[in-house]
């Protein structure tokens, strides 16, 4: 055990020495927290929209202000003429294209019915449907305001609750999506790196000749970034309770062991990887274009997994992430218990064992 | 006497408070063996990497095949050869392949880089490794090359920093037999070593101590001035009182 | 410029003998373009919904139907009460819950006003805002047709009626994939020629062989043009790569200029090397050239405008963007490829990247010494 701590302890000399390195890994997870908090959002606001007022008159220009005034919309131009519509979608800053026409008013006080015209650029289709619902939603208003005094018969008025976030914010999301990631890139590619970058100066040798078994060897060159990891885990932690204003609402500890669990996990497959590549290149293009975007998009945070063809749903189940973005939400923003998460931690440990002796095997035929 | 290749008065390096190079001053000339010997740590390395270009002195002069290291470091590199520790042949790259590209990029034509590849692949007997990428080759081979390498576009001077370090001792005669043969051409080869009996094989040598060179000569005549009756015991002799000792 | 020449020959070489390297440049794009655009998908849709009806009236049946059959929704849930659908949601089995009171039918037609109690899995909010609206548009539909049927059909409709007519200009499908694989295919080259030409530099400087090339007459500029250059014509071919995928794969046809998409593509890479050869100039070893891009590369994805609008960034995000050469390309990959803009169009990106490869290659290079 003394050896062991001995080689731990050089490990940790390797890891902790190297600033540079240090302050990237403890700098992702702290700007991702920050971007996903501050910065990134799912909600469509201020885009520039267009808008051609043939009608020029009282009921156009209400209407126009009411668009202007929503936040949804930024009114960049008013222009005379739709010919200039497609070449101001073009352009590029313009998203969205209202023209009303001419007979606007009139049509509205001699027929109760107008028709607006709603233009789309749907280069984006996401926010073309949500630029379009807001317009729509928009000019439903402007058209309950002319007949204020009315009430509509018949009402069926949802109520609508929601559950865990009531505020809609993105952090309950992605913030178990970032530990995710956070803690699955900087194993596997950590790890990874080290081990490699040891065989390629050669010095692994030296170890294996040692009186120690390779397993050994390995364990203390995962050591120092599952500690790492835990730092990282921690300091995630403490930014979206401060930052985010988001608690942790189950118990902590689990919280602890499922991280542990899944840290291991990486750990495993960085280990993988140092098997099968000969070079430090190889072995972070192999962590960073294997894993980085898989991870991202079928670990559930960004995008829904139910939503993906089945052949991806299938092949997600594979990623290692998705079970632990499913635990900590569980945990963590739904305050659930063990009860709830022992399908996914089963999946999660099942998965590391059978890594871990895929990775020993591969490691010890590599030596023979 | 011929002009000499190297000529240093004075030159001195400091990084900050360290002074690495301490004011050495000497002269090689043309076909001359020059050992550069020192303990690790004595300057040696620096001083190399200022005549080679590398690195700027602080303070005194030195020219190198000609030309001022202040001034034209560019154009000493085209006429030195290198080879370093470490070898620096790209071990991803075949025999040939390293052959080709350093002799390009010393501005041998097309025709010449043939012939001359030829030549160096018959000379050292690589014959059949032509295609073997160079991690494969063992070490001593590997330096063998690399010193052929360095020497196939025919410069003035060749450094050498350390170059056998780590091989039987048949290749290392092997090696030297190849250094004779490039000093027997003309070409002036510049040596650092810590092999004691290496020095014996050059026609002078300098040893450093802490930043200085403390003695200069004859192999012969540096033993009769330390009255050793090896350069082991010379060196020993200096090196003792040195202060400083890592590199 | 001979030199030059051998340089390159040395570069490619050693490229393509590195079996796992050609295959991340290569194989690895090709994978996740085929499969990623798939999983990049922002409809909504098969939302598994719990139903608690109380009710148990013509009504309340026809409501659920309605639901059911929109394409929307799955029903993965007809529970007795509300605290067993709410399982469900904490279970993951149910994103809502539709409770039905008890009364439903008798009360609507009666007091002109009814509620109906919607509880929604609020945790992605994307989601749940969607799904609320979805549940509310046929919720509201069925409004419709009931209070049709319960009102005299010649009574006149006093309420003024504003239609609007919408349109979808350029994707005129919706279809997600011809959003999301440009933008994917920049991500790709992005990485490739970043990682690639930041780890190539610092590996020879951790190998040793660049003193070898410090001590050569290889200029300054040769060296750093020889370590340019292939990732430059990598980069060209991966997208190439893509684009063929996009085409045969996704039915995507450029609808502008593709010389003008090559001729920003070039310089794009120009930047984008640049910043590669920058972090180079930083790191000692590869470790810490991995780490040091990385970070950096997870930044801009992020900030490109590819997951996330950047207009609807805070205006200090938004000044960050322009400084980040990917936000650029995305733009001007959608602007060209769907909607067929032209070179007056992208002229401010063009000159904005320009600007950026100008500022990174200057400043690399004069970092970059070989003499200390």
């Amino acid at each position: 055990m003394k050896q062991l701590f001995t080689f731990v302890k050089k490990e940790f000399y390797h890891v902790f020495r190297d600033r540079k390195t240090l302050l990237m890994l403890f700098g992702m997870p702290i700007a991702q927290i920050i971007l996903f908090g501050f910065a990134l959002t799912n909600e469509i606001k201020g885009s520039k929209i267009l808008i051609v007022d043939y009608a020029k008159d009282a009921a156009s220009q209400q209407l126009i202000t009411k668009l202007s005034s929503s936040n949804y919309f930024e009114i960049e131009k008013s222009f005379a003429d739709h010919n200039q519509i497609e070449a101001a979608f073009k352009e590029g800053k313009i998203k969205l294209a209202i023209i009303i026409p001419q007979s606007f008013y009139d049509d509205i006080q001699h027929f109760n019915k107008a028709q607006v015209q709603v233009i789309a650029d749907a280069s984006d289709p996401n926010m073309a449907t949500t630029l379009t619902n807001y317009a729509t939603n928009i000019i439903a208003g402007y058209q309950s305001s002319l007949s204020p005094t009315k009430k509509i018969p018949y009402r069926i008025v949802p109520q609508i609750r929601m559950l865990y976030n009531p505020e809609l914010k993105g952090a309950p999301n992605f913030v178990p999506g970032v530990m995710a990631l956070v803690l699955m890139l900087v194993c596997t590619m950590m790890t990874s790196i080290a081990i490699v970058r040891e065989k390629e100066m050669g010095t692994m040798e030296i170890l294996l000749v040692s009186p120690f078994k390779p397993v050994f060897v390995i364990i203390s060159k995962a050591i120092p970034y599952l500690l790492l990891s835990v730092i990282n885990l921690i300091i995630i932690l403490l930014l979206s309770v401060f930052v985010l204003d988001l608690p942790v609402k189950g118990s902590i500890l689990l919280l602890f062991g499922a991280s542990t669990l899944f840290i291991l996990t990486s750990l495993s497959i960085g280990l993988i990887i140092s098997t099968v590549t000969t070079s430090q290149q190889s072995a972070m293009m192999a962590s960073a274009m294997g894993m980085m975007l898989p991870t991202m998009l079928l670990t559930g945070f960004m995008f829904p997994v139910e939503n993906m063809p089945v052949p991806l749903q299938v092949l997600s189940n594979i990623v290692p992430s998705r079970w632990y973005y499913i635990i900590i939400k569980n945990v963590m923003i739904k305050g659930l218990g063990f009860s709830a998460i022992w399908k996914e931690t089963l999946i999660l440990f099942g998965m590391t064992v059978i890594l871990l002796g895929l990775s020993l095997k591969n490691f010890k035929n590599r030596l023979a | 006497m011929a002009e000499p290749v190297i000529k240093t008065n004075k030159l001195i390096k400091r990084f900050g408070n360290f002074v690495a190079v301490n004011e050495i001053s000497f002269e090689t000339y043309p076909g001359e063996i020059f050992g550069f010997l020192g303990a690790n740590g004595a300057g040696k390395t620096t001083a190399m990497r200022m005549l080679c270009g590398l690195s700027a002195p602080t303070s005194g002069n030195a020219t190198v095949a000609g030309f001022d290291v202040y001034k034209y470091p560019e154009k000493i590199k085209q006429n030195i050869g290198y080879m370093s520790q470490k070898f620096s042949l790209y071990e991803d790259l075949t025999v040939t392949e390293n052959i080709r590209f350093y002799a390009g990029i010393y501005g041998l034509g097309n025709n010449e880089i043939k012939e001359k590849s030829a030549a160096l692949i018959n000379q050292l007997g690589l014959q059949n490794e032509v295609k073997t990428l160079v991690a494969s080759l063992p070490l001593g081979w590997k330096q063998k090359l690399a010193f052929s390498v360095a020497i196939i576009h025919q410069p003035k001077i060749v450094f050498l920093d350390e170059p056998t370090g780590g091989v039987d001792p048949v290749t290392r005669r092997q090696f030297w037999d190849l250094i004779y043969d490039a000093a027997d051409k003309g070409v002036t080869v510049f040596v650092t070593t810590h092999y004691m009996d290496e020095a014996e094989y050059c026609n002078r040598i300098s040893i450093m101590v802490d930043g200085r060179i403390d003695a200069m000569g004859t192999p012969a005549s540096l033993k009769k001035q330390f009255s050793a009756s090896s350069m082991d015991e010379v060196f020993y002799h200096l090196a003792r009182s040195a202060k400083r000792s890592a590199d | 410029m001979r030199t030059l020449k051998f340089l390159l020959q040395k570069e490619f070489r050693q490229i393509f003998r590195d079996r796992i390297i050609l295959r991340m440049i290569f194989l690895a794009p090709v994978i996740q373009l085929l499969i990623l655009p798939l999983a990049a998908n922002y409809e909504v849709k098969n939302i598994s919904l719990a139903v608690v009806d109380n009710d148990h009236s013509t009504y309340s049946q026809k409501l659920i139907s309605k639901i059911t059959s929109s394409g929307y929704f799955k029903l993965t849930g007809y529970k007795a009460n509300y605290n067993e659908a709410y399982q469900l949601v904490a279970d993951d089995k149910a994103d809502l819950v539709l409770e039905i009171p008890n009364g439903f039918e008798r009360n609507l037609v009666r007091e002109d006003e009814q509620k109906l109690f919607i509880a929604v899995n609020a945790i992605n909010g994307t989601k749940a805002n969607l799904g609320g609206a979805y549940l509310g548009k046929i919720i509201s539909s069925f409004n419709n047709t009931i209070r049709t049927q319960l009102i005299q059909p010649d009574r006149f409709n006093p309420l003024p009626q504003i239609e609007v007519a919408s349109t979808n200009w350029f994707n005129p499908l919706l279809n997600y994939s011809f959003f999301m694989v440009p933008g994917i295919l920049v991500l790709l080259v992005t990485m490739v020629a970043a990682i690639q030409s930041a780890l190539n530099i610092v590996r020879e400087k951790e190998i040793g062989t660049i003193e070898q090339i410090n001590v050569t007459p290889i200029k300054k500029y040769h060296f750093i043009l020889g370590k340019l250059i292939p990732f430059w014509i990598l980069g060209i071919i991966v997208f190439t790569l893509g684009l063929l995928l996009a085409r045969f794969v996704y039915g995507i046809v450029p609808a502008g200029n593709i010389a003008l998409l090559y001729f920003f593509l070039s310089i794009y890479l120009f930047a984008l090397l640049g910043f590669g050869l920058l972090i180079s100039t930083f790191c000692n070893t590869q470790q810490q050239a991995m780490s040091v891009a990385f970070f950096f590369i997870m930044i801009f994805n992020l900030m490109s405008g590819l997951f996330t609008s950047i207009d609807s960034m805070p205006g200090w995000a938004k000044i960050i963007t322009d400084f980040i050469p990917v936000s650029y390309f995305i733009e001007v990959m959608r602007m060209i490829v769907l909607k067929g803009s032209g070179l007056a169009d992208i002229k401010y990106h063009l000159a904005a990247v320009f600007a950026l490869g100008v500022v990174l290659n200057t400043w690399a290079v004069l970092n970059y010494r070989k003499t200390s």
